[in-house]
C-alpha cells in the first residue's frame, strides 16, 4: 500500500502518523470519561433529590457509616494517584524499571482500598443496614445487634422515624460506593494489563500513551471518590 | 364549530370548550404549514424536473431576509402558542377555591371514589353541573392516570402522594373515564363512567344512600384509636388549625401544610421534623390504609375551627369494614401481586 | 443503466479485490476491522430485528380489530407492545442509521481508511448482540410486559416478567452505542483528509456528529437508571419505591433526560441522510449549508433540556412545565429550518425521480406533519388532554416511522451501489416507496384523530363507540400495505447481490468522496489519500473531478 510509511511498530494502519494517533487516543479517554461523569451523574442527582427533600434522616443516617474507613481510603486513593503520576513521569524519561514499581505500587494501593472497602461493607452487613430485606434501622437495629436499648430510648424512638428515608440513603451509598468499586476493580485489571505491556519493554520514552491513557482513567476514579466521600460520609448536619 | 364536527369528543366541561379553541388553531397551523411544504414540493418536483443530463443548474444563494423570515415567523407562532397554551395549563391546573372535594383510589384495576358526604362507589364517578369539583388522587399500588376525554383533563395518579384534579361539568350525561396510564394485565379494563347530573339529582342521589359515617367521624375515631391525641398538642405540635398554614422545618425553611405534608408527616414521620420538636412520632406506613389516611386528614383539616373538635375514647374499636388490609401493605412484596381482576369484575 | 455509460470498464469488472470479496470465511467477517464489513454486520443484525419488531406490530395491529381485542389476550397484547417498543426502540432505530450508514460512511465520507478505533468498533457490534441476546432470551422466556419505558413501580415491584433481564441487555446495548458515538467523534475530529475543513463537511456527517454527542453524555443516564431499576428489582433498594417514600417519578426524569435526546438519535441521522440525497437528485448545492449544518448541533444541545414535557401531567409544578414547553417550542425551530432548506434547494434544481428521492419527498412531507403535530404535545394546555392517547402514538410514528426510516431506507437505497456495487430494480424500489407512503398515512393518521377522542395507548379493549372500530380497521390496512411495502425492499435489494447491474464507482454522479472510489470500495477505501480542495455538493460546476486516483488498488 502506497499510504502505509509505517514509522513506528505501535502505529496501528488507520493513522497517519504517530502524533495524529496520539491525539485520537487521548481524545477518546475524554471522552470516555465524559460518559463516566454522566453516568455517576444520575445517581449523584437523584442522591441531591432526595438530601434535598428528606434532609434532616439523611444527616443522620450518615452518621451511621464508617467515617475513618472512608477517610483513609480517600489518603489511600490521593497516594495512588501519586503513583500515577510518578508512573508517566518516569515513562517520559524512560526509566522503564521504575515505571513498572510505580504501577504496581498503584495496584497494591488500588487493593488496599478495595480491602477496606470490603470490610466496611462486611461491618455494614453484621448493623443490617444493606437496604434488603434483612434492613433494620433505629431502636429495633440495637436489638439485633444485642445492643441494650435504653427505656429513654424506648419511649422516644428517636430514629426510627428516619428508617425509611434511611433506606433509600443505604440504597444509594450501596449504588454509589458499589459503581465505584467496581470501576476500582476494572482499574485494577488495566493497570495489569499496563504492568505486562511495560514489562514486555513496549513502552519507551516514544511511545507511552497506554501510560497516559491508564492513568487519566485511574485519576478519573479517584476523583469520583473524591466527590462520593464528602457527600455520603460527611454531611452530617 | 367544533362541537358538531363528530370527529371531536363532546364538550362537557368548562375547559373543553378552551382546549378546542387553541386545539383548532394547532389544527389550522398544521394544515397551512403542511399543505404549504407539499405544494412545494410537488410544484419543484415538476417545474424543475430534469429535463436533461447535462443539465447544470446554478447555485441560488440564500438571502438573508429569506433565511430570518423562516427563523422569526415560526419561533412568532411557538410563543403565541407557548403563552396560550401555558395560559390554558394554569386554568387547568389551579382548582377554583369553591369547588368540592372527591376523593379518588386507584388500584390494580378499578377505581375507588369517596363523595363529600361518605358516600362510596367504584368505577362511576357522579358529578354535579356547573359545580367545580376537584378531586384528590391517591393509587395504593403503580402509576395510574384519571382521565376524562370529554372534559379534557387528565392527571397521574402517583403512589406515595396525592395530585388533585379539577373540572366544572357543564351538561348532563354520561362520559367516559379511563386510566390512561400503563398500569399492568388490565390496564384497559380500568375504565369507568362519569355521571354527570343536574346539582338537585346529584343532591337526591347523595343522599339516597346514607354512609355509615361522614369521612370526619371516621378520621376522628382513627385520631383516637391510633393514638394521635396522646402527643398532639402535648409534646407534639398541636393539629388544630394547622392545614394550609407555614411549618417551619428543623432542617431549616418552610413548608405548606396541605394534604400531601399531611399525609407524608403521617407515613413518613421522619420525612420532615418541625422545629423545636423531638422527632419522635413512629411512622405509620403500613398500618393505614388510603381511605383510612382520606378520613384522617379531612378530620385534621376540620379542626380548623377549634369547635368542631369530637372527642372520641382511644380503646373504642374501629369498623371492621376499614381494617382489612389492602395488597400495599402486605410485607412480602411483590409476586403475589398478581391477583385476579378485583372483586366486582 | 445510462449513467454506466461514460465509465470505463476497468472500473465495473469484477475481479478486483474488494472489502466483500478479500476472503469469504466467516472468520474474516466476524473478526473484522474494516468499518464497512462492520456495517454490514450492523445491517443483517438490525435487519433482523426490524422484521421481528414489524411482526408484534402486526400482532397489535390484528388484536385491535375488534373493540374487545378478540385476537390476544390482555397480558399477551401488553408483551407485544412492550417488545415492540423495546425491540424498535433500542434494537432497531437507534442502531439504524449511525451503526449501518454511518459506519460505512464515516471514514470514506471525509477520506479516512478506516474509524479511528477499528477494534472497539468490532467491540461495539459484539456488545449490541450480547445485549439483543440477553433482551431476547427475556422475550423467549415468557416476555416483557412493561412498556418500554420501564416506568416504576410497575417494572420494579408489580411485573412478573422479566424485567431485569431485559433491562441487562438494554443497560449492555448502552455501551455499544456509547462506543460507536466515541469512534465518530474521534474520527470526525482526528481523521479527516487534508483540506477537508468543518465547513466542508459533508452534511452527513455533521448530523453524525451531532448523534454522537447524544450517544456519549445521554445514554449513560439511562444505563445507570435502568441499572437503579434492575438493582431496585432484584434487592428491593428503595429509591424508586414510594413504601420507603422513594420517588419513582425521579426514575421518568432519569429515563426521560436520555430518551428524549434517543428521538434526536433516531431523527438527526435521517436529516443528514435527506441532506445528501435531496441535493444529488436535484443537482444542486444545499440551501444554506451552515443553517443545515448547525441546526442539527442546535438540536442535539436544546434536545437534551426538553425532557420534562414528557411529564406534564405526572407532578411537576406549572412553572416546570412552562420551561419544558418553552425549550420544546424552541427545539422546533432548527427541525422548521432544515424543512424549508431542504424544500429551497429543490428551487430551480434539475430533479430526478429515482428510488431515493421518492423517500426524500416521503421523508419530507410526513416529518413535516410529524413536528407541527408536536407542537400540539409541545402546547401545555392540549398536552393534558392528548397525552397517553393515540394522539402521542401517531406524533411519535410520524417522526420515527415516517422521519427515521423513511430516511434509513432512502440511505440504503442511495449508497446500497456504493456498498455492494450493483444496482436494484429502480421501479420496483420506487413501487415500494410509494406504497410505503400510502401505507403510512393509511395507519397512522387516523390515529391522530383516534387520539384526540380520547382513545388511551396501550389499550387491549376500547369502548365499542362510533368509529373508533372504524378508524381501528382503517390502520390495520394501512399495516398491512406498509407491511407489503418493507418486505419489497428486502426482496429485490437481496436479489440484486447476484443478478444486479454492475453500478460503478457513482451511479448518481454524486459528489461526495465517498463516490470517488470504487464500488464496492477496496479494504482501505482510497488508493492514494483524497485531497479535499472544495465545499461539499458543488454540482453546479460539474461532474465530480477525477482529483482522487481511480486506479486499482494494490494488494
Amino acid at each position: 500500500m502506497s499510504h502505509a510509511e509505517i514509522s513506528s511498530p505501535a502505529l496501528q494502519e488507520q493513522f497517519d502518523d504517530a502524533a495524529q494517533q496520539k491525539d485520537a487516543v487521548t481524545l477518546g479517554m475524554w471522552l470516555f470519561l465524559a460518559t463516566e461523569i454522566l453516568f455517576f451523574g444520575g445517581m449523584f442527582m437523584g442522591f441531591s433529590v432526595y438530601r434535598q427533600r428528606y434532609t434532616a434522616a439523611f444527616a443522620e443516617t450518615a452518621h451511621h457509616l464508617l467515617m475513618w474507613y472512608g477517610a483513609v481510603n480517600t489518603a489511600i486513593l490521593l497516594c495512588s494517584s501519586f503513583t500515577v503520576v510518578l508512573a508517566v513521569h518516569f515513562a517520559h524519561i524512560g526509566r522503564n524499571k521504575a515505571v513498572i514499581s510505580s504501577i504496581i505500587a498503584t495496584m497494591i494501593l488500588g487493593a488496599a482500598f478495595l480491602c477496606l472497602k470490603g470490610r466496611e461493607y462486611y461491618i455494614e452487613y453484621t448493623e443490617h443496614l444493606i437496604p434488603n430485606t434483612q434492613f433494620v434501622y433505629g431502636t429495633e437495629q440495637k436489638e439485633r445487634m444485642g445492643i441494650e436499648v435504653t427505656q429513654e430510648e424506648k419511649d422516644h424512638p428517636q430514629t426510627a422515624a428516619f428508617a425509611p428515608q434511611a433506606r433509600i440513603f443505604m440504597s444509594f451509598y450501596f449504588m454509589m460506593t458499589g459503581v465505584h468499586a467496581t470501576h476500582m476493580i476494572v482499574g485494577e485489571g488495566i493497570f495489569l494489563w499496563l504492568l505486562i505491556t511495560c514489562l514486555r519493554g513496549k513502552i519507551t520514552p516514544e511511545y507511552f500513551t497506554p501510560v497516559e491513557i491508564c492513568g487519566l482513567y485511574w485519576h478519573f476514579v479517584d476523583i469520583v471518590w473524591i466527590f462520593v466521600f464528602p457527600v455520603l460520609y460527611l454531611l452530617h448536619y | 364549530m367544533l362541537h358538531h364536527f363528530s370527529l371531536f369528543p363532546q364538550e362537557a366541561s368548562t375547559i373543553a370548550p378552551q382546549v378546542d379553541a387553541l386545539y383548532a388553531l394547532l389544527v389550522g397551523i398544521t394544515v397551512f404549514f403542511s399543505a404549504l411544504i407539499f405544494i412545494l414540493i410537488a410544484v419543484f418536483a415538476i417545474k424543475f424536473r430534469r429535463r436533461s443530463e447535462l443539465d447544470r443548474p446554478a447555485d441560488v444563494h440564500a438571502p438573508i431576509a429569506l433565511e430570518v423570515a423562516w427563523i422569526a415567523i415560526p419561533l412568532m407562532i411557538c410563543m403565541v402558542l407557548f403563552f396560550w397554551g401555558a395560559h390554558l395549563y394554569f386554568v387547568i391546573e389551579r382548582p377554583p377555591e369553591n369547588a368540592i372535594d372527591i376523593h379518588v383510589i386507584g388500584k390494580q384495576w378499578m377505581w375507588k371514589i369517596q363523595q363529600p358526604n361518605g358516600r362510596r362507589e367504584i368505577n362511576t364517578l357522579h358529578v354535579p353541573t356547573d359545580i367545580p369539583v376537584r378531586l384528590t388522587l391517591a393509587s395504593q399500588d403503580v402509576i395510574h392516570d384519571f382521565f376524562i376525554p370529554a372534559f379534557r383533563v387528565k392527571q397521574d395518579v402517583i403512589p406515595g402522594r396525592y395530585t388533585t384534579l379539577w373540572f366544572q361539568a357543564t351538561d348532563v350525561g354520561e362520559y367516559h373515564l379511563f386510566c390512561s396510564q400503563y398500569c399492568g394485565n388490565q390496564h384497559s379494563g380500568m375504565v369507568g363512567t362519569v355521571i354527570v347530573q343536574t346539582p338537585e339529582e346529584y343532591q337526591a342521589w347523595l343522599a339516597g344512600v346514607t354512609p355509615n359515617e361522614s369521612p370526619v367521624v371516621n378520621g376522628a375515631r382513627l385520631y383516637g384509636s391510633l393514638g394521635c391525641g396522646t402527643c398532639h398538642g402535648v409534646q407534639a405540635p398541636t393539629l388544630a388549625g394547622l392545614y394550609m398554614t407555614k411549618v417551619d422545618l428543623a432542617g431549616g425553611g418552610t413548608v405548606t401544610a396541605d394534604e400531601d405534608y399531611l399525609r407524608e408527616s403521617i407515613l413518613d414521620s421522619g420525612a420532615k421534623i418541625v422545629k423545636g420538636y423531638p422527632a419522635i412520632m413512629p411512622s405509620f406506613r403500613g398500618q393505614i390504609t388510603e381511605e383510612q389516611l382520606f378520613d384522617l386528614i379531612g378530620y385534621i383539616k376540620s379542626l380548623q375551627n377549634p369547635a368542631n373538635q369530637i372527642n372520641i375514647s382511644p380503646d373504642r374499636p374501629l369498623t371492621p369494614a376499614i381494617n382489612h388490609a389492602a395488597p400495599m401493605e402486605q410485607d412480602n412484596f411483590p409476586v403475589q401481586h398478581q391477583e385476579a381482576p378485583a372483586k366486582g369484575w | 443503466m445510462t449513467t454506466l455509460d461514460h465509465i470505463p470498464d476497468i472500473l465495473v469488472e469484477d475481479d478486483r479485490n474488494t472489502y466483500l470479496n478479500i476472503s469469504h470465511k466467516l472468520k474474516s467477517w466476524l473478526l473484522t476491522k474494516d468499518h464497512k464489513r462492520i456495517a454490514i454486520l450492523y445491517l443483517i443484525a438490525i435487519t433482523l430485528f426490524f422484521f421481528v419488531g414489524g411482526f408484534f406490530a402486526a400482532m397489535i395491529r390484528l388484536t385491535l380489530l375488534t373493540p374487545r381485542g378478540d385476537l390476544v389476550q390482555a397480558e399477551t397484547y401488553n408483551k407485544l407492545f412492550t417488545m415492540h417498543g423495546v425491540i424498535m426502540v433500542f434494537f432497531f432505530l437507534i442502531p439504524s442509521i449511525p451503526a449501518t450508514l454511518g459506519n460505512f460512511l464515516v471514514p470514506l465520507m471525509i477520506g479516512a481508511r478506516d474509524l479511528a478505533f477499528p477494534r472497539i468498533n468490532l467491540l461495539s457490534w459484539y456488545l449490541f448482540m450480547i445485549g439483543a441476546a440477553f433482551t431476547f432470551s427475556a422475550i423467549i422466556c415468557g416476555g416483557l410486559d412493561t412498556g418500554w419505558t420501564f416506568y416504576t413501580p410497575y417494572s420494579s415491584l408489580y411485573s412478573t416478567s422479566n424485567v431485569a433481564l431485559a433491562v441487562t441487555g438494554i443497560f449492555i446495548n448502552g455501551f455499544s452505542s456509547i462506543l460507536t458515538g466515541l469512534n465518530f467523534i474521534v474520527t470526525i475530529h482526528k481523521m479527516r483528509a487534508p483540506g477537508m475543513t468543518w465547513m466542508r463537511l459533508p452534511l452527513f456527517i455533521w448530523s453524525t456528529y451531532a448523534t454522537s454527542i447524544i450517544f456519549v453524555l445521554g445514554t449513560p443516564v439511562i444505563a445507570i437508571t435502568l441499572a437503579l431499576v434492575a438493582v431496585e428489582r432484584v434487592f428491593h433498594l428503595g429509591i424508586f419505591d414510594p413504601r420507603y417514600g422513594g420517588d419513582p417519578v425521579l426514575m421518568q426524569h432519569l429515563f426521560w433526560f436520555y430518551s428524549h435526546p434517543a428521538v434526536y438519535i433516531m431523527i438527526l441521522p435521517a436529516f443528514g441522510v435527506i441532506s445528501e440525497l435531496v441535493t444529488c437528485f436535484s443537482r444542486k448545492p444545499i440551501f444554506g449549508y451552515s443553517m443545515v449544518a448547525f441546526s442539527s448541533l442546535a438540536i442535539a444541545s436544546i434536545g437534551f433540556l426538553v425532557w420534562g414535557h414528557h411529564m406534564f401531567v405526572t407532578t411537576q409544578s406549572a412553572y416546570a412545565g412552562m420551561v419544558f414547553s418553552f425549550l420544546s417550542f424552541l427545539v422546533a425551530i432548527p427541525s422548521a429550518i432544515k424543512v424549508f432548506n431542504w424544500t429551497a434547494t429543490l428551487y430551480k434544481g434539475s430533479i430526478s425521480y429515482e428510488a431515493p428521492m421518492l423517500y426524500v419527498f416521503g421523508f419530507i412531507g410526513l416529518f413535516t406533519i410529524g413536528g407541527l403535530t408536536g407542537l400540539f404535545l409541545a402546547t401545555l394546555g392540549t398536552d393534558v388532554h392528548i397525552h397517553d392517547t393515540y394522539f402521542v402514538i401517531a406524533h411519535f410514528h410520524y417522526i420515527m416511522v415516517g422521519g427515521a426510516i423513511m430516511g434509513y431506507l432512502g440511505g440504503i437505497h442511495y449508497w446500497w451501489p456504493k456498498m455492494t456495487g450493483r444496482m436494484y430494480c429502480n421501479w420496483l424500489a420506487q413501487v415500494s416507496a410509494l406504497l410505503i407512503f400510502i401505507g403510512f398515512n393509511l395507519t397512522f393518521f387516523p390515529q391522530f384523530i383516534l387520539g384526540y377522542m380520547g382513545m388511551p395507548r396501550r389499550y387491549h379493549a376500547y369502548p365499542d363507540e362510533p368509529l373508533w372500530q372504524v378508524l381501528n380497521v382503517m390502520s390495520t390496512c394501512g399495516a398491512s400495505i406498509l407491511a407489503i411495502g418493507y418486505l419489497l425492499p428486502l426482496t429485490y435489494l437481496l436479489w440484486s447481490l447476484k443478478y444486479g447491474d454492475l453500478a460503478g464507482p457513482n451511479p448518481w454522479k454524486a459528489t461526495g468522496l465517498e463516490w470517488q472510489t470504487l464500488s464496492p470500495p477496496a479494504t482501505h477505501n482510497f488508493a492514494k489519500p483524497p485531497i479535499v480542495t472544495q465545499d461539499p455538493y458543488r454540482y453546479d460546476i460539474g461532474e465530480p473531478q477525477a482529483r482522487v486516483d481511480l486506479s486499482i488498488p494494490v494488494h
